[in-house]
């Protein structure tokens, strides 16, 4: 898809956005790749920072009241990105938000993931919301990697929409090692943590 | 000789010392037995891979005339820019001084070279740059490390977009009987820098033992410093036939852009370890970044230029 490579291209050009593999290596075993959320360049960011090949198997997670709202953000979501779009809302017994997620990720896919589920205009991330962990749970093979995405929250304060051409790094570190009877919190707090310890 | 002969030879000259710095680079490689050994020579030949390329970017904006050099450099300073303030600390308040130094400050001053308006030139970034920009910030609304952040921001510009820019303003000046070969100046006082910068690399590690600066700059040494000041004056003054100046003036000249270069590198080294770096940036491999290359550029450049203007313009 040509604007892909126009939003990619565009990216690299302003931020760099080179990856740095500090504790894992690019593979295509299936992956979660969760990061901090401070921007709206991040997705293409994290994007950009894996190779082609990779980049054709891994889906970003987007929130579909936001991407899903217009035709233009819609179209970008879904032809340049190859989002799945994701309701913000709880996983009840009788709606589960992640449906998408889980269809993507059997398909063999590799997601892209923001837990905090919104923007955060601090260098570390906030707390993270639930869907992590009922994906880890319903998927104990599937890689998690933490990323941390360096100075994003710089380039684009909130309420501006012209970006600050700054160097920004998408730091990858070892996936979560899986921990038998974790409490949900326990969880989330670990994953938050790899995050954090990235910066 | 004419300025296209003159060009002629000099890149014959570059590209000989480049294809024997290759070999070398290979040859070296082959005999080296230890571990750190090996790192020193890939290192080298890294940093030799990039000259080819950088001669190669520069040689071709040279051929393309003035405006290609002159955006060539605006990239150049925006890079710069762009290095320089991912390392200093800056607030969300200062995000429309940051966005006008970018998209403003950098268009207009390589524009002022581009116009042949070398009065605005002169005093843009000093004058106005420097104090429209804190007035930007002001309207943020945030009082906190006001003086550092704007203090911060006005240095970056200056090292960064002011200074850099005085390597094409080499293109404004009328010098008699050098018309239309003021890119050879250029080319001259980049050369000059940079291989004031390698030697003393070379003269370093063959025979550096006395540390200069060991806090501000653990690499450079004495016998590096004077070994590569002398020789990159020597080969100043043997260029001579390719500026205005006799060999004499050549060499002076050479020598006041080592010096200033040397400084410059110290200088800015400092500021890179306030700032808690090693390196500027990664991109150009095996130099690190693009402030790490054009450090003692920057302080040698408007030096060079005023020089010039003062001693070889009527």
């Amino acid at each position: 898809m040509w604007l892909s490579y126009v939003l990619i291209g565009l990216v690299r050009l302003l931020f760099g956005a080179s990856p740095r593999w500090v504790g894992s290596t690019p593979s295509d075993a299936r992956r979660i790749y969760f990061a901090n959320h401070s921007s709206h360049v991040d997705t293409i960011a994290l994007w950009s920072a894996l190779s082609p090949k990779l980049r054709a198997r891994t889906r970003p997670v987007a929130a579909a009241d936001y991407w899903n709202r217009d035709p233009v953000r819609k179209y970008i979501a879904i032809k340049a990105l190859n989002a799945v779009f994701v309701e913000r809302i709880p996983v009840t017994r009788r709606a589960n938000p992640l449906l998408p997620l889980i269809e993507a990720l059997e398909r063999g896919d590799s997601l892209i993931l923001f837990p905090e589920g919104t923007r955060t205009m601090q260098p570390l991330p906030g707390p993270f919301k639930g869907g992590l962990f009922h994906l880890a749970t319903r998927f104990p093979d599937v890689e998690l990697v933490p990323v941390y995405l360096e100075n994003l929250h710089r380039c684009m304060p909130k309420g501006t929409v012209f970006p600050l051409p700054l160097i920004c790094t998408v730091r990858f570190g070892a996936p979560l090692p899986r921990i038998a009877n974790e409490t949900k919190a326990e969880f989330l707090e670990r994953a938050r943590a790899a995050v954090v310890e990235l910066a | 000789m004419t300025p296209h002969d003159k060009f002629v030879w000099l890149m014959a000259a570059i590209g000989t010392v480049l294809v024997i710095a290759s070999v070398i680079g290979r040859i070296l490689l082959r005999r080296s037995r230890t571990d750190g050994g090996r790192a020193v020579i890939d290192n080298l030949n890294a940093r030799v891979r990039a000259w080819w390329v950088m001669v190669g970017i520069f040689a071709v904006a040279f051929v393309l005339g003035k405006a290609a050099t002159i955006v060539l450099f605006a990239i150049v300073s925006f890079m710069a820019l762009r290095e320089f303030l991912t390392l200093t600390p800056t607030k969300p308040g200062d995000y429309r001084a940051l966005s006008l130094a970018f998209f403003v400050l950098i268009p207009v001053q390589y524009g002022l070279i581009g116009l042949d308006w070398y009065g605005l030139f002169t005093v843009f970034i000093p004058v106005y740059g420097f104090l429209l920009l804190p007035c930007v910030s002001v309207l943020a609304r945030d009082a906190d490390q006001f003086l550092e952040r704007s203090a911060k921001i006005q240095w970056g510009i200056m090292v960064t977009i002011y200074c850099i820019s005085h390597l094409p303003a080499l293109l404004l000046l009328e010098i008699p009987g050098f018309d239309g070969q003021n890119a050879l100046l250029l080319f001259y006082m980049l050369l000059v820098v940079q291989m004031s910068d390698v030697l003393q690399y070379v003269f370093g590690k063959l025979l550096g033992k006395t540390k200069v600066a060991p806090v501000v700059s653990p690499s450079k040494t004495v016998e590096g410093l004077v070994g590569g000041a002398v020789a990159a004056t020597l080969l100043g003054a043997c260029m001579w036939w390719i500026t205005p100046f006799t060999p004499l003036q050549a060499a002076g000249m050479a020598f006041v852009v080592v010096s200033m270069g040397f400084l410059g590198g110290l200088v800015l080294s400092a500021v890179k370890r306030s700032l808690g770096a090693k390196d500027w940036g990664t991109m150009i491999k095996g130099h690190g970044g693009m402030m790490d290359r054009m450090d003692s550029v920057s302080f040698a450049a408007p030096v060079f230029f005023h020089l010039t203007r003062y001693f070889f313009t009527p």
